[in-house]
């Protein structure tokens, strides 16, 4: 994918994703993926999606995160969709969505 | 009893009167149930009498022929599902089937996947004339193998419910399938830290028990109900009580393909929700009974039909704890079997999050399945789906106690997890009050005390549960002489009107009773989330705090200009005394709040603030129970003697709500422990569908439950509010279990452990 301009995308600009213990068929087994950072988590997702084909449709739905997943971005679990700015270096977790009573 | 409470505030810490209690204490309050209406019609639903039944044909013009009937509709005059969205259960059970198992549980179109399940649904001018022509509604049915119990659903050669479900459908996290089959298991979900095998290779003592719980009911007393309207412009309104209005109105738009700005939904009071009333049951079917009148139709189902409706998952939970003799635990290894009902979406996260959520443990894997049974879709219930997997881990952990002879709390405070610890989930604590809680019990005068006599056991438990946070929304005016409006779109479930406006006053420094807290219909206020995880005393909270730090900067406006000076010059106390610059004659300016409201119409009218608030800096609860209980060896009765129950709040805005929070939940706990249970019979149909026969605890069951406060502010709330409804339904079964073995010798690995569990057991164990 593309990258957009080298001063608003540091080259040195990485993301970390956790891949969930059941997804790792998509990464061929590994547990992290490191993409090229972005400005928001759509971005984000797109590029993993490039690393590993497929996953993006599993966490998304209707053109939002899909609801049954919680993301947390740098251990703060975030409220914006995919326009939610992701920081550089951060490291993103992709938790169930737990119910409540 | 407030362990660690901090005296720093005016409002918070003390215990004000609710605003709604008068009307709630004399009768006044309006209930989805009271709402009636001129000329409207009452529904009734037909259902299905088999547990898993191919629907041949449906015949109601018998029905349509009785005196006073209206209107009959089956499946086939609902709205066809949208794609996709979430599911009807706890978990969401989304993905491409989401929509369409929702409006199948509504109403069956093809096949009967449960006893109760509705078939067909009549609307009359008389409730009694609705309920006679039910039996006039003639359905041929081809009756199949039902499957009831989760481990048979999973098994090779069971009876499949759905044919187009395959493993990964009902969660996006799921494992991709093993084959491109039909099968009952929804998903397989796991979570993976450290090396399993190694950790149990490091581990001295190795133990591994499986346990299984009975569907619960959440036992809410004002049964599910809904009365829909259409307007002759296309308009629906609907009137009931549900933990979710808003939720409600885009799911009634969705369905019915109208513009959000065309549905209302009014709450009424609630009586009792525990989760039960997250999900619509009957008023989808209520709104198009209306919309085939013309008139407003109103539904409330039997005490029959709400135990047929959204009860808890029966699960099978196997765990498997690794070991040192020292204590220190190696390894944990849950497998976790949950029944979703009929369709996808059991609450299966909250377990595999429970089962080793107090611990630090550098070895865990979680295998969690989402299996279809023919049983009610099951729904919410008070920290959904945790209080099974807890109790397995727990009591196991107990057992391992005793084997390593290690106190049972010495062993929790040396494994516990604590700030900055890995979850078992990913991810790192934040600031949670685990350990404290783990503290508090160990040095508690409940267990330094010694327990003496025969047939006498002391059990305990931690539990946890994340809570959550969420979209929510208020408004706030105030008025000429003070007072405040608070309009509020969580609707209140457990005392959140005052909770909330205790914050507003303790934001703006006025009385808890000088504010006005009322929920409001979905035209009135902006989207709120649903009533649950424990979130509105948190969310709303957060919504008064910025409210009330609006109203501040615009009363001192105010002040400014009745005293004509610059607005930066002018402060907002605490204690709502707002003062200015001194005057000519060097005299100190201060108003009171209510004195700068007297003149808020000469200085610029009225003042009305909003607030919409989307806040995940949620944090999560612990909490812990010491139980003690004699067991009559004669009957399987078990007596609690002492029950002490240990909860971090984070803040305790009304501790007295907080409390009774507490004890709550525990009763709940002590019935899924010791006398809750479906009987089933081999139909799959439900033996003891009342009260009378659904033994809930009673006040006459219980002791006191004494409660003890622990205050680990969460740094994401400008309060340090943490949820506090649901943790504590969490630790009663394995506390109780423990007890019970202390007692008798016997570890007990299902619950309810009921008289006749018990007895059972001490017989063929020759007591």
């Amino acid at each position: 994918m593309a990258r957009h301009s080298p001063s608003f995308y540091p080259e040195d600009d990485v993301v970390t994703i956790h891949i969930p213990a059941t997804l790792r068929t998509y990464s061929g087994g590994r547990e992290t993926v490191s993409v090229a950072g972005g400005s928001s988590l759509r971005q984000v997702f797109q590029r993993l999606d490039a690393e590993c084909p497929g996953i993006i449709d599993r966490l998304t739905l209707d053109g939002d995160i899909h609801p049954a997943i919680a993301v947390f971005v740098n251990e703060e679990q975030i409220s914006l969709g995919l326009i939610e700015p992701v920081p550089e270096d951060a490291t993103i977790r992709l938790l169930p969505n737990v119910g409540g009573g | 009893m407030v362990a660690t409470k901090e005296k720093q505030f005016r409002v918070i810490g003390t215990r004000p009167i609710r605003h709604d209690g008068a009307d709630k204490v004399t009768g006044r309050a309006q209930y989805g149930t009271d709402f009636r209406m001129t000329g409207m019609l009452f529904g009734r639903v037909k259902r299905s009498p088999h547990a898993h039944a191919i629907i041949k044909r449906i015949d109601a013009s018998r029905a349509l022929a009785l005196h006073g009937v209206k209107a009959v509709i089956t499946a086939a005059d609902l709205p066809p599902p949208t794609v996709g969205g979430g599911g009807p259960g706890p978990g969401g059970g989304g993905g491409p089937q989401g929509a369409r198992f929702q409006m199948e549980n509504f109403m069956a179109s093809k096949k009967a996947l449960y006893i109760g399940h509705p078939v067909a649904a009549v609307c009359a001018t008389d409730a009694h004339v609705a309920e006679d022509a039910l039996a006039l509604i003639d359905v041929e049915y081809e009756v199949l193998t039902p499957v009831l119990d989760v481990r048979e659903a999973m098994a090779e050669g069971a009876p499949i419910l759905h044919e187009d479900l395959r493993t990964r459908d009902a969660s996006p996290l799921a494992s991709e399938p093993p084959a491109d089959k039909p099968t009952n298991v929804a998903s397989h979900t796991q979570y993976k830290l450290g090396d399993i095998e190694k950790g149990f290779a490091e581990a001295e003592v190795i133990l591994e028990r499986e346990f299984t719980t009975s569907m619960f009911h959440q036992g809410y007393l004002e049964p599910t109900n809904g009365a829909a309207e259409w307007s002759k412009d296309g308009h629906l309104t609907l009137w009931n009580s549900s933990q979710g209005p808003h939720n409600f109105r885009t799911q009634l738009a969705q369905m019915f393909r109208i513009p959000l700005s065309k549905v209302t939904v009014v709450p009424m009071e609630i009586g009792g929700g525990f989760g039960g009333k997250l999900f619509m049951h009957v008023e989808p079917l209520a709104a198009v009974l209306a919309q085939k009148t013309g008139k407003a139709v109103k539904m409330i189902v039997t005490r029959e039909e709400v135990f047929e409706s959204g009860p808890t998952s029966g699960t099978y939970v196997r765990v498997k704890y690794g070991a040192k003799k020292d204590g220190t635990i190696t390894a944990g290894q849950a497998y976790m079997a949950y029944e979703a009902g009929a369709f996808p979406g059991s609450p299966l996260s909250g377990g595999m999050n429970g089962v080793f959520g107090s611990y630090k443990i550098p070895n865990i894997l979680i295998d969690g399945y989402d299996v279809v049974v023919n049983k009610p879709k099951s729904a919410a219930y008070r920290a959904p789906g945790t209080p099974a997997g807890t109790f397995a881990g727990e009591s196991l952990l107990n057992e391992m106690a005793q084997r390593l002879d290690i106190d049972p709390m010495e062993l929790r405070i040396k494994n516990a997890a604590k700030d900055g610890d890995d979850r078992p989930w990913g991810g790192k604590w934040g600031v949670i009050g685990n350990l404290q809680v783990m503290e508090a019990m160990k040095n508690h005068p409940h267990y330094t005390s010694e327990l003496q006599g025969e047939n006498r056991g002391r059990g305990v438990s931690m539990g946890y549960w994340s809570n959550a946070g969420g979209e929510t929304s208020a408004s706030a005016s105030v008025n000429g002489d003070g007072t405040v409006q608070l309009v509020l779109g969580a609707v209140d479930v457990a005392g959140t009107r005052a909770s909330t406006a205790m914050q507003l006053a303790e934001t703006i420094g006025i009385a808890a009773e000088d504010i006005w807290p009322k929920v409001v219909d979905t035209d009135s206020v902006g989207f709120t989330l649903l009533t649950g995880g424990s979130r509105t005393t948190f969310a709303s909270g957060w919504a008064a705090y910025e409210l009330g730090m609006e109203i501040r900067k615009r009363m001192v406006e105010r002040a400014a200009r009745i005293w004509e000076c610059d607005a930066a010059a002018v402060t907002y106390g605490d204690d709502g005394i707002i003062r200015g610059p001194n005057d000519s004659e060097g005299k100190e300016r201060k108003l009171s709040f209510k004195e700068i409201a007297a003149q808020l119409g000469r200085t610029g009218g009225s003042i009305e603030v909003g607030a919409n608030v989307n806040k995940q800096t949620v944090g999560p609860s612990f909490g812990g129970h010491i139980v003690d209980v004699e067991v009559d060896k004669d009957t399987g009765k078990v007596q609690i003697l002492r029950y002490t129950a240990f909860q971090d709040a984070g803040r305790a805005i009304h501790p007295g709500y907080v409390e009774s929070q507490i004890q709550g939940g525990a009763v709940q706990g002590i019935g899924m422990a010791l006398t809750e249970d479906y009987y089933w019979g081999a139909d799959g149909r439900m033996q003891n569908a009342s009260f009378l026969d659904y033994r809930m605890p009673t006040a006459l069951d219980v002791p006191m439950i004494d409660t003890v406060i622990i205050e680990v502010p969460n740094p994401g709330h400008p309060y340090g509010v943490r949820g506090v409804a649901e943790v504590c339904i969490v630790p009663p079964l394995a506390a109780l279990q423990t007890a019970v073995a202390e007692a008798t010798g016997i570890h007990f690995t299902q619950v309810p452990m009921s008289p006749r569990v018990i007895l059972e057991a001490l017989l063929k164990d020759g007591d």
